[in-house]
């Protein structure tokens, strides 16, 4: 059974090359607010992962010169950017950055993205898991959450970011179906 | 034909319902459902709402109780069914006949189902349940052809459900112990196919190494679509070569038989996959939606185009075609 790839975009490479030099400092406090606000918004979160919050969790993206450590904790929750993935983790998660992105918001089906082959995992595989089904459950909107604490721009920051990410990865049209009254038995 | 939806969270449960479900089928979140998963399934509250958001929608929900409570101790798979009783469940799903028993005889008027875990694929055997608890429904095996599914429909009064989509197992389900070997855990007591806490994926950049306990299940090179990490699909190494000696990892989809299995007597159609995301269930729910309207407005039934979404990225139509025997 040949994989034929998803249709998960790609960093460009040379995007990947601007990037490696610039310093991971400013990201740090964008990806504390976020996993914060995340966790503030959603907090079933917590009940879903259960005791797999206390895991430390690997986010590798293949096309990015910086990966993710995740801590999903119920107290000081982190989220930091790392040049590479420290030994030690419990988990580890590799793909594309939209693979790892649309995994988090629920616009991908993680098995899917397995079965394609553009997701790997490795580690403590109930972590993972437990991890997916309460992301999966969350229903997190990104555009929203990168908008939040932006004080006046928030609507015009949110706006431009789902029209960016509709506009890399495509929109998913979710229309609700319309039903008629029918009898059961 | 009803089209009965998994969910395995409540957020997927409102993608099924709004994706077009008629019924939606879904578990507690302990060893009383055949999913029990880490991070997925309901707390009663969880199930409660999800009752609530579904019949303000016109849309049933079935609440399934089918694995088989541990000797001694049903008390955990009793309260189960009285929570989904009075939660509000349209029927419950249930395979161990003890639980069926108690069911039956506390909750008399609560519509009742054969859960596919209970394996009743003949006339015998489903009459049996029928006559002795009164049920309504059996989830029949997948092992049927679509010819046999008629045999048996024609010959009960009960209602069918077969699966069109998603998981295949072609083993005699709520029996088989294959995952009971390799991880020491029963998947028909305890929930759950192939733990995840016996489950081990390396990947060298090359080649993929999955593993259940001590057994390695496959090694997929780079270009291959992977598969769960399942005994009956993994790849063996004989003297006469190495390939699939059960079963090939792919996943069901019968959207082509769907003219035949309506013709068979079938009352409803069943998708797998209660341990998929979001974008799973509305994919392969309004795809159905789609084929049902077609096949009720006598368009020909389109191609469901869901490999993205199989295991494999491949599907089979099963034993609904058999032609091996």
């Amino acid at each position: 059974m040949e994989s034929s790839r998803s249709s998960v975009p790609t960093i460009p490479g040379f995007l990947g090359k601007v990037m490696k030099p610039l310093p991971l400092a400013p990201l740090q406090p964008l990806l504390a607010m976020c996993i914060r606000a995340a966790l503030k918004k959603h907090p079933r979160i917590f009940d879903r992962l259960d005791t797999y919050a206390d895991k430390r969790f690997g986010l590798n993206p293949t096309d990015l010169p910086f990966a993710f450590v995740l801590e999903p904790r119920r107290q000081n929750a982190s989220a930091q950017a790392v040049r590479e993935l420290p030994d030690g983790l419990d988990v580890k998660i590799t793909g594309p950055f939209f693979a790892l992105m649309g995994l988090a918001d629920g616009y991908y089906d993680g098995d899917a993205l397995f079965f394609s082959r553009d997701l790997t995992v490795e580690g403590d595989m109930e972590a993972v898991v437990a991890l997916r089904n309460a992301l999966d459950d969350a229903k997190i909107d990104f555009p929203e959450l990168f908008a939040a604490n932006l004080g006046p721009f928030a609507p015009a920051a949110e706006k431009a970011t789902r029209a960016a990410l509709e506009l890399l990865r495509g929109r998913r049209e979710n229309p609700t179906y319309t039903r008629e009254e029918k009898s059961w038995n | 034909m009803e089209l009965i939806c998994p969910a395995g969270t409540p957020a997927a449960f409102e993608a099924a319902v709004d994706a077009g479900a008629d019924a939606v089928y879904c578990g507690y979140r302990d060893a009383t459902n055949a999913r029990n998963f880490p991070g997925l399934n309901f707390s009663y509250q969880e199930m409660r709402d999800a009752v609530r958001y579904a019949h303000a929608r016109r849309v049933h929900v079935l609440v399934a109780v089918n694995t088989f409570p541990k000797a001694g101790q049903p008390e955990l798979w009793h309260r189960a069914v009285d929570e989904a009783c009075d939660a509000g469940a349209d029927a419950l799903i249930l395979a161990d006949i003890g639980l069926l028993d108690y069911a039956a005889k506390k909750h008399p008027k609560q519509r009742l189902h054969i859960s596919v875990q209970a394996a009743a694929a003949n006339p015998d055997a489903i009459r049996f349940y029928q006559q002795a608890f009164g049920v309504r429904r059996v989830v029949l095996p997948r092992v049927l052809s679509v010819h046999e599914i008629a045999a048996v429909a024609a010959a009960t009064t009960v209602e069918t459900e077969v699966f069109v989509f998603g998981g295949l197992c072609v083993m005699a389900e709520g029996r088989c112990s294959l995952s009971s070997y390799a991880t020491g855990k029963s998947p028909n007591m305890n929930g759950v196919c192939s733990p995840a806490s016996h489950v081990t994926y390396a990947d060298d950049g090359d080649t993929m190494v999955s593993r259940l306990g001590a057994f390695t299940i496959n090694v997929f090179r780079r270009d291959e679509a992977a598969a769960y990490p399942t005994l009956c699909k993994g790849r063996f190494v004989t003297s006469a070569g190495e390939g699939y000696l059960f079963e090939d990892p792919v996943s069901l989809d019968a959207a082509s038989l769907l003219p035949g299995l309506k013709e068979a007597g079938v009352t409803a159609l069943k998708i797998e996959g209660r341990q998929r995301g979001r974008a799973y269930i509305a994919d392969v729910v309004r795809s159905f939606r789609q084929a049902l309207t077609d096949l009720e407005a006598g368009r020909p039934v389109a191609a469901s185009g869901l490999k993205a979404m199989s295991e494999g990225q491949s599907n089979t139509e099963g034993a609904y075609r058999k032609t091996w025997r």
